[in-house]
């Protein structure tokens, strides 16, 4: 029974911060980044630990998604190390070595099969003259996965795990709704049940009903299969809804990090308290 | 001992049209293909007397690895008369002095558009064939040097990408021609536009096949015995064209490859692609002592 007056449970609401484990699943140290005149990353650290969801907020220009990049192994910084835990894991994963000495290839491997990305820009992510299954298939056959009919289920459990109608599987993404077609980059991200899943500010540029229900999609996902998450964006509401911790950049450096409902109740640093108090 | 008593005179080599540099050159770009089989060799393609994508890639071949008792069969699309298999042999056969021929068991040097013969190849033949488009990442990757680097890290996933659209859409795979296939377990290469019937004739054959595209300036081998395998999903099988059950209406010869030519009440009539082929079996009929060679189909199914 609920109480007179308090809404019944969609499931759907914001959980307490869940268990820090003792072993983060991704941890940089010291990543430093310069293009030209701009310091984009100064030496920055960052742990994630698994099952959460680690904010990244701060102004344009203060360097998350270029960090964001770093992680998805898509540049190579001027200095630091990046670790991803994957014990585990098939194929047996680099534990212990620094990601950012990987060669191509094994990059390539490694993104196609352990890191998920959801960018800001489906046409970044998705192959728009194939079909949405196609795209989610893509991921498993650079896994090496060669049976037709298994690809097809597949795609269909990670596009009806993203809450896409399957009904428009085949469908090409550039006849879906930007929506839509976030729900596909996310099945392709999740299709092989990364370590770690990137998202780059995966609900700007859609309207607000439509950036509900993929934030309510990525927490479905989040609490049902305990994926790792970490979510760049400018939008503090998003952070606020979606993460256990919160780093906020500035000039690429990190000027604080904490547990959300610390940065969000009691920011410490000036800049934080700008960004709080600003979207307050 | 001097250098110049370990080599043979540059004159030597200065015959068929090519200079003795070019030759040189692509011979080298060859022996290269064949060690590494199925991995594009880049070379200088040089200017000869035909527009760029009427073959001058295969002609160049054709014209380096030319010797005087060369017998040389040129066909396009199977067949040995078209105006550009005609010119190209002619041409040969001028600048080379060699003997034309329409029969393949008799060639020893055959450059086709396409096709691969319906006779079977021996060791001492060699099949060159004309690529229009030697990269088979191309529709998946457009820009060549990603590709490169992908063939360097034998990342093909993509190329089954292209397969699982079709079938998703189609049913079935609808790669008529092109079919990519794996060369050796590791390099894919485009088996030039021959259709899906010619392509199980290049695993493990006898000949030498050398491709070469002109414009692309690209020269790629299958040595002999070499696997080639076109890529397919596990549980979906290749298939070759059905064209088991049809006979040619000329040679009444049944269970090759056939030319389609539809008829003004709607039907279709069938002659044997290979043109050549289907002569012998008319002139056989006729009572002619025609040899006729083993073929690598027999009653429609491929005979391995």
């Amino acid at each position: 029974m609920t109480a007179p007056g308090v809404a019944a449970p969609t499931g759907l609401e914001r959980q307490p911060p869940r268990l820090m484990l003792a072993r983060p699943i991704l941890t940089m140290r010291g990543v430093a980044r310069r293009y030209g005149d701009v310091q984009a990353l100064a030496g920055v650290d960052v742990t994630v630990y698994p099952g959460e969801v680690l904010g990244i907020v701060g102004e344009s220009g203060s360097g998350k998604s270029t960090l964001l990049r770093m992680m998805n192994l898509e540049d190579t910084p001027d200095a630091g190390t990046y670790h991803l835990a994957l014990a585990g894991r098939e194929p047996a994963g680099p534990d212990g070595r620094n990601l950012f000495t990987l060669d191509r290839f094994q990059r390539r491997m490694l993104r196609a099969i352990h890191i998920g990305i959801v960018y800001q820009n489906p046409h970044l992510g998705l192959r728009m003259g194939h079909t949405s299954s196609g795209n989610v298939a893509e991921r498993l056959l650079i896994a090496g996965n060669r049976n037709f009919a298994e690809l097809r289920q597949r795609a269909r459990e990670a596009l009806e795990a993203s809450e896409f109608p399957v009904a428009r599987m085949d469908a090409r993404p550039n006849t879906l709704s930007g929506g839509m077609q976030q729900r596909v980059q996310l099945a392709k991200a999740i299709a092989l049940e990364p370590a770690v899943l990137l998202l780059d500010e995966p609900t700007t540029g859609l309207d607000v009903s439509v950036q509900a229900l993929v934030l309510d999609t990525l927490k479905r996902l989040q609490r049902d299969r305990a994926i790792t998450m970490v979510l760049v964006s400018h939008d503090l509401g998003v952070i606020r809804t979606m993460a256990d911790r919160v780093m906020v950049m500035r000039c690429g450096e990190v000027v604080e990090e904490g547990l959300a409902d610390q940065i969000f109740q009691d920011p410490q640093h000036e800049y934080t308290q700008q960004l709080v108090h600003a979207k307050l | 001992m001097k250098l110049s008593e370990l080599t043979r005179p540059w004159s030597a080599f200065s015959y068929g049209f090519l200079d003795e540099s070019a030759k040189r050159e692509i011979r080298r770009r060859i022996l290269k293909a064949i060690a590494v089989p199925g991995y594009q060799v880049p070379y200088a393609s040089r200017e000869v007397p035909i527009a760029r994508g009427w073959g001058t890639g295969g002609l160049q071949v054709t014209l380096t690895l030319l010797k005087p008792d060369a017998v040389v069969k040129v066909i396009d699309q199977g067949a040995d008369d078209s105006v550009n298999a005609s010119s190209i042999r002619k041409f040969v056969s001028r600048v080379g002095g060699t003997v034309e021929t329409g029969d393949t068991t008799q060639a020893t040097l055959i450059q086709s558009r396409h096709r691969i013969p319906e006779e079977k190849l021996r060791e001492d033949q060699i099949l060159v064939l004309q690529v229009p488009n030697p990269e088979p990442l191309r529709p998946v990757q457009p820009d060549m040097s990603v590709a490169r680097e992908m063939h360097a890290d034998a990342d093909y996933g993509q190329l089954w990408l292209i397969l699982y659209e079709q079938l998703v859409r189609s049913g079935r795979i609808m790669q008529g021609a092109s079919y990519p296939s794996m060369v050796n377990g590791r390099h894919v290469m485009t088996p030039s536009p021959i259709p899906r019937w010619d392509v199980p004739k290049l695993n493990r054959a006898d000949h030498l096949t050398i491709l070469s595209a002109g414009r692309e300036k690209r020269i790629y081998a299958v040595p002999p015995y070499t696997s080639v395998e076109p890529l397919v999903f596990d549980d979906v099988p290749y298939r070759v064209e059905d064209h088991q059950d049809k006979a040619c209406w000329r040679s009444g010869v049944r269970g090759f490859f056939m030319n389609e030519l539809p008829q003004e009440d709607g039907s279709s009539l069938y002659e044997l692609s290979d043109s050549h082929f289907g002569i012998k079996h008319i002139r056989k009929a006729a009572g002619e002592a025609v040899s006729i060679g083993e073929t690598w189909y027999r009653n429609g199914r491929m005979a391995r």
